[in-house]
């Protein structure tokens, strides 16, 4: 057998309870042995669930340790790591949680995900100097609307229909207090030196950060968010962003 | 609006936001990261120990797993959850 469909067999092996064993696999002894390579296949996946509940503590705890294992295993069991780091392991978890069935009770549970999943990206994303508002100093007015940021590498934006934020840090101490305020959050994860931030932004100034990341221009930023809301504050937001640090390189585009 | 209305309203209202962040002179970086107070919510979190995701070499010489032969429905910390979809009373779930 050649060496790719040794290691696939292997894997498919190590992966499914119930496929047979890998090819040529024996003990000391010179015989298959269906109980040890079990036990081999139950380390894989108990490291594989603890490694997702790790990452995902705060999905855990809303769901309960039972179900969250149930829910870890369902995804492991068609998941191989793609990457040796297994940092990187669960990154589709949230969207693998919105479609199984057994959460759909919990419709806010995918974007909390996301919010852990970015939480861990941002502490281990690249270290970089935040934009500061000095950049803006030398600008002249009419350079502003075409004027592109390029977010931090560590942050990110998550806008939830659900409170995301505010269940994420009800769940950050021992005691969970409810979350009486039920509303849509966006929520900025970024780790602007050593620490991440978690920030729920201002409601009104959710568009204008969301279309910014997307890589929209000042200008037009601000006039699809101004079309929306004519009390949206173009100053305030973008200087807050900036104070937050989430950016990280300026750009000068094209298109207003 | 017109490219240079525009222009103009964005500067204005970047002027007014400057002013009122009262940054005269640049402020060295380590003293405007971080200062969040004034804008968005800052929310505490526990940092760094839970980070690891990786650090775990978690094995047992048992065998629990069972693949996908479960019927679990959540019953964690949702249950406190006001606005959440059920209020606390967990329905059973076919799977």
């Amino acid at each position: 057998m050649e060496f790719t469909a040794s290691q696939h067999a292997f894997a498919q092996a190590l992966l499914h309870a119930d496929q047979p064993l890998p090819p040529g696999l024996t003990g000391a002894r010179g015989t298959a042995d269906e109980a040890r390579f079990a036990v081999y296949r139950n380390n894989v996946h108990v490291g594989l669930t603890r490694a997702l509940a790790q990452r995902f503590g705060v999905s855990e705890k809303l769901v309960g340790p039972d179900f969250f294992v149930g829910m870890a295993r369902a995804y492991a069991q068609d998941r191989k790591p793609s990457s040796p780091l297994i940092i990187d392991y669960g990154d589709e978890f949230p969207d693998f949680i919105a479609g199984f069935a057994p959460a759909r009770a919990l419709p806010y549970l995918p974007d909390v995900a996301r919010l852990e999943a970015a939480w861990t990206r941002a502490y281990h994303a690249a270290d970089a100097a935040p934009l500061t508002l000095a950049v803006l100093a030398p600008l002249a007015p009419e350079d502003l609307a075409t004027l592109i940021l390029r977010p931090h590498p560590s942050a990110a934006l998550l806008r939830s229909p659900h409170p995301v934020g505010s269940i994420w840090a009800a769940h950050q101490g021992t005691d969970v207090t409810p979350v009486d305020d039920w509303r849509p959050e966006t929520v900025l994860v970024v780790r602007p030196e050593m620490a991440v931030n978690v920030h729920v932004l201002p409601v009104r100034d959710g568009l204008f950060a969301a279309l910014l990341f997307a890589g929209g221009s000042l200008g037009a930023a601000a006039e699809a968010t101004l079309a929306e809301d004519p009390g949206f504050d173009f100053g305030a937001a973008l200087v807050g962003l900036l104070t937050l640090g989430a950016f990280a390189a300026i750009a000068q585009g094209d298109v207003p | 609006m017109n490219r240079s209305t525009l222009a103009l309203a964005l500067a204005g209202s970047l002027a007014t936001a400057l002013a009122g962040a009262a940054f005269a002179a640049p402020l060295a970086p380590e003293k405007m990261v971080g200062n969040e107070k004034c804008y968005g919510v800052s929310l505490k979190g526990q940092n760094d120990c839970a980070a690891g995701a990786g650090t775990t070499c978690a094995g047992t010489s048992t065998m629990d797993y069972q693949g996908n032969a479960w019927k679990a429905v959540p019953k964690g910390t949702c249950v406190t959850m006001k606005g959440g979809m059920h209020m606390g009373s967990l329905a059973p779930i076919k799977s």
